[in-house]
């Protein structure tokens, strides 16, 4: 599972990134998560929102910081066959 | 929090009585606080005080179910929706629709550079774009709430409605200019390939969860300004002398809106730090239009958002961009300083 956090390093990014982190330890889940923060390549993804969080070339998240409880669920729904 | 969590509707009924009840009483419980400190009846720094304690928890609780209700509001929109809305719209009523969507489209100015991209791929003309951009942090709920709370309703409408006719005007000049060949050539050249999100259409209890998490976001983040902001309106209250500013930033000085509005952009504060100042400054003197072009240009103008304008804006436009601006809020304040 690759996993993106896009955003140009702001407040919200940063909150998404350690989240992310934090739900992928706690599901005790293998993944390797990347800073996107050029914004040719944020763009590329079509979101118009920061932050975004893709899971394997999938926007999940774009606009909002989710909580780590609601980060979990994403990540389950979306970690694909093992 | 954790309750308010599990139910969204029931926590509502609970806490807006609440709400209403602590907003009836708030002079008794100021006046109580004077009461208890002790401090002596008619002094200075009483009354810098009394303003203080009865102004701080009026504002937070104004804004508290503003941007309550407001969060649930902007729940009904999105920058890919208003995008939407604005494609093939003619300039002068894409301009309009584009300051209106701007006041209720969720909007931080880091996001500033992808929406941008986005309105330039859909094809929404520059200076449709440049009005939701102005409007987009000029008006804004924490501005009204403070206004409304300092000023009373007239001047916050006031200040929506002149806010509005700037967006409008400096978009559609912008939109005259041509300024198409100062936008950075790599915007032209970005075509996202991917769908972008496929949003679910959110229920009723999750729109009041995004209620409840625009508070937690947004009175979070603005309380430390409000603090500092009305404690330096409740010193300028209590000490300096009436009518001091009137010399300064008064009628008779036919200088003061332009040097307002030059100090006012490079100036950096969120719409919480710098009313309570600026309606401390009204108070001793300052005249309407004066204050208004000093406060438009700290909150509609800021030196963040226009470096991070440049990344996607050539020099010149982002000159265009201020200048135009500018010389809308200068007009502004010339306008109120002759009316009243």
């Amino acid at each position: 599972m690759t996993i993106k956090v896009l955003g140009p390093g702001c407040m919200n990014c940063k909150t998404l990134y350690r989240r992310t982190e934090e739900a992928l330890h706690e599901l005790h889940l293998e993944a390797t998560i990347e800073k996107v923060e050029a914004y040719q390549d944020i763009a590329a993804y079509g979101i118009m929102k920061t932050p975004g969080l893709v899971i394997d070339d999938k926007v999940v998240v774009s606009g909002f910081v989710p909580p780590v409880e609601k980060l979990k669920e994403i990540l389950l729904a979306h970690r694909g066959p093992q | 929090m954790k309750l308010v969590e599990k139910y969204p509707l029931g926590s509502v009924v609970v806490l807006l009585p609440l709400w209403i009840a602590l907003y009836a009483v708030l002079q008794q419980m100021a006046d109580a606080l004077v009461l208890v400190t002790g401090l002596p009846q008619g002094e200075r720094l009483t009354e810098a005080v009394r303003f203080f304690v009865y102004e701080v928890p009026k504002v937070l609780l104004l804004l508290t179910l503003v941007v309550f209700v407001v969060g649930i509001v902007r729940s009904y929109f999105s920058p890919e929706r208003t995008c939407a809305m604005l494609g093939g719209k003619s300039l002068f009523a894409g301009n309009v629709l584009a300051s209106l969507l701007g006041i209720v489209t969720p909007f931080c100015s880091c996001s500033a550079v992808p929406l941008f991209i986005g309105f330039v791929e859909t094809g929404i003309p520059l200076g449709v774009t440049f009005s939701f951009l102005i409007a987009a942090p000029m008006i804004n709920e924490i501005a009204v709430v403070l206004l409304f709370g300092l000023f009373g309703w007239q001047t916050a409408l006031l200040y929506v409605t002149t806010g509005l006719v700037i967006a409008i005007t400096a978009g559609f000049v912008i939109g005259k200019l041509k300024v198409e060949r100062f936008v950075e050539d790599w915007v032209y050249e970005i075509h996202s390939n991917n769908p972008g999100m496929q949003e679910t259409a959110p229920v009723f209890r999750d729109r009041i969860q995004s209620g409840y998490s625009a508070v937690s976001d947004i009175v979070g983040k603005v309380w430390p300004y409000l603090l500092v902001g009305i404690g330096v309106g409740a010193g300028i209250h209590g000490y300096v002398p009436e009518n001091f500013m009137a010399g300064l930033m008064g009628k008779s000085a036919w200088w003061s809106v332009p040097v307002a509005v030059l100090i006012g952009v490079p100036l950096y504060s969120n719409a919480a730090g710098i009313i309570p100042i600026v309606q401390a400054l009204l108070a001793k003197g300052a005249s309407l239009g004066t204050a208004l072009a000093f406060m438009m240009s700290v909150i509609g103008l800021s030196l963040p958002e226009t470096i991070i304008l440049r990344k996607v804006l050539k020099l010149p436009l982002i000159f265009i961009f201020v200048g135009v601006v500018a010389v809308g809020i200068i007009i502004v304040g010339y306008l109120f300083n002759i009316v009243y």
